[in-house]
């Protein structure tokens, strides 16, 4: 919203001679309005005024800077953002100026899909040439809010629609060493090793990419994302998954420092459930996190697993449970 | 365990109706056809419809449709999908779908489907997985999922399907609960269930209940009351809602409660808001 210095400054739209043959027109709620409201007085001035050239479909300088105005009283009026780019349209405005413009507005609102969008309309009528103006926007965001879901959309699509590639990759690596549990940037080191035009694709780049994400696991181990991640780079090779000793090593690293086990253990489960034999070191690893009390019934490996689940994640013990069942209803 | 305290909150949602001079009502103008729809819902989950002139509601709703058969958010906005669904689920509520003209309203929707099945917003041309199951949530409820290309929308929502067996918005976008709402349910209303891992979407899904037992939108996100609609109706819909634990939800959506004012808020302490208040009693 306006700061005290541009309150002081604004001139009413009645005492602006710019403005003097327009006639201002109210909102009209209809004679009993369901959701009444009465406005700031600065508010349904600038509403009038700006209802008066919209119904006269006056798309000139003026009703431009009105519409910033509107805008800057509420930037989430998406009929005032409609009406800016007609104008803009008509006007055949400099588009590079209203890349600013939206800059300073997504300062102070920027989880409002109307500014995406509008900034998206615009750098794609800029075209190729836009591409580093808009991954420096968005990275300016992320600056601020490093999980910030309209950016991270916004930027996907410059990359697919303008391209931009070469330093992704290493911004991902950014991201994640100022905050390794960043899901949205784990999904964006996704995006990129299976769709930037300048890397193998994911096969040629999985093992490097494993590397990469033991070392992130081993880190922090109750992270959701690499574990997610990991799998995600055998995607449709579940055996080759399975059988990749990085994997079961990775679990195995967990569940031998007992601390943060969750992942582990049900990623050790999955494993086994899709064939995984199981060495000696996985079962004394998994008796060591046996809960203490009377003996588990469970003699076999994955039922023991289910069950310690279950002990250690008791808000998803319904989930855990079901798993169990799933494995007598199997055998 | 607290109490829902169903008596203010439909006292708060009068208030919000009667509210003057109040600056978060002059920003939510445009979207009064949202703000209505989440408080009349809200005032008929608890029992309370009847308290609202019908008639005036009717005719509020109907001022807001344009020639091409879109609704606007209020009078003098531009027709948009968003409004057109609330406006459409308005009416339904108070059983008026009659006042409508399908053929009209129906059209609207289907010249916003684009080549790749997707749906646009309106005639701007945003693209989101939420306006496809705007689309065939609003042609579903007036019987008309015929106007559209049903094979191609459920193909692009299938291919915003990530491997942690979410969705997100656009293809590649990061999975969200909110998204994963709307792409469920597109597929929920059209019967196409079986493109869903469920075992592993219902894990991801589970997965958002933190301690405190509210639930998140993402991994490693505050918990927010509006996600106790999104992620618990998703896992409804795919048969997996016992996964997550309901008495510790329960209690941390009663815990959002202003049970002095009325409403709820996104998580604990924090303000209150109709749309909070619609998504936190829906959850219970």
């Amino acid at each position: 919203m306006e700061s005290d210095e541009v309150k002081l400054q604004r001139v009413p739209l009645s005492q602006r001679p710019e403005w003097s043959d327009v006639t201002p027109v109210p909102q009209d709620d209809g004679p009993s309005p369901v959701v009444p409201i009465a406005y700031k007085e600065e508010f349904v001035e600038t509403m009038d005024y700006f209802r008066a050239v919209y119904l006269a479909d006056e798309r000139s300088a003026r009703a431009l800077r009105l519409t910033a105005e509107v805008i800057d009283l509420n930037a989430g009026n998406y009929t005032v953002w409609h009406f800016r780019r007609s104008i803009l349209e008509a006007l055949d405005a400099d588009l590079n100026d209203e890349l600013d413009f939206i800059e300073n507005i997504a300062r102070s609102n920027s989880k409002n899909y109307q500014i995406w969008h509008h900034r998206r309309w615009v750098a794609e009528r800029l075209g190729t040439d836009s591409a580093r103006k808009e991954l420096e926007f968005t990275k300016n965001i992320f600056s601020i809010d490093a999980k910030h879901y309209h950016a991270w959309s916004h930027r996907q699509w410059v990359l697919l629609a303008l391209g931009g590639w070469e330093d992704e990759l290493g911004y991902c690596q950014q991201l994640l060493e100022e905050d390794i549990f960043n899901n949205s940037a784990w999904n964006q080191r996704f995006f990129v090793i299976t769709k930037s035009p300048l890397l193998g694709g994911l096969e040629a780049m999985r093992e490097s990419e494993v590397s990469y994400t033991v070392e992130a696991i081993l880190t922090y181990p109750e992270n959701e994302s690499p574990w997610r991640y990991l799998r995600g780079l055998y995607k449709g090779d579940t055996q080759s998954w399975v059988n990749d000793p990085q994997v079961s090593s990775v679990c195995l690293k967990v569940l031998n420092a007992t601390n943060n086990c969750m992942f582990a253990l049900s990623t050790l489960l999955d494993l086994l459930c899709h064939g995984l034999q199981p060495s000696q070191e996985f079962n004394d690893a998994v008796d060591t996190l046996k809960p203490s009390g009377p003996d588990q019934p469970d003699s076999d490996l994955v039922k023991k697993v289910c069950s310690i689940l279950e002990h250690i994640d008791p808000i998803r013990a319904n989930y855990w449970k079901w798993r169990k069942s799933k494995l007598s209803s199997a055998t | 365990m607290g109490e829902l305290a169903a008596e203010k909150h439909v006292q708060y949602i009068l208030s919000v109706e009667k509210r003057k001079d109040d600056l978060i009502s002059v920003a939510m103008e445009h979207l009064r056809m949202n703000g209505a729809y989440w408080g009349l819902t809200t005032l008929d989950l608890l029992g309370k419809l009847e308290t609202v002139d019908v008639d005036e509601v009717v005719s509020w709703v109907m001022e807001c449709q344009h020639e091409s058969g879109g609704y606007g958010g209020n009078i003098g906005h531009d027709p948009h999908i968003l409004y057109t669904l609330s406006a459409v689920q308005i009416l339904a509520l108070f059983d008026k779908l009659n006042v409508l003209d399908v053929e009209k309203v129906t059209n609207y929707i289907a010249q916003l489907q684009n080549q790749d099945g997707s749906f646009s917003g309106d005639i701007w041309g945003e693209v989101d997985t939420r306006f496809s199951y705007i689309a065939l949530c609003c042609l579903s409820i007036l019987h008309r999922l015929d106007k559209i290309n049903v094979e191609k929308a459920v193909s692009y929502i299938v291919s915003c399907k990530n491997l942690d067996g979410g969705f997100g918005s656009t293809p590649g976008g990061e999975s969200h609960a909110g998204q994963i709402f709307c792409c469920v349910g597109a597929l929920a209303i059209t019967g196409s269930l079986h493109h869903i891992d469920k075992d592993l979407l219902g894990w991801w899904l589970c997965e958002r209940q933190v301690k405190s037992g509210g639930l998140n939108g993402r991994p490693e996100k505050l918990p927010d009351v509006c996600y106790s609609w999104w992620v618990l109706s998703s896992l409804i819909m795919i048969d997996r809602v016992h996964w997550i634990n309901k008495e510790k939800l329960v209690k941390f959506i009663l815990d959002c409660q202003d049970t002095e004012n009325g409403g709820i808020s996104d998580r604990p302490d924090d303000a209150v808001d109709v749309y909070h208040t619609y998504f936190g009693v829906a959850g219970v």
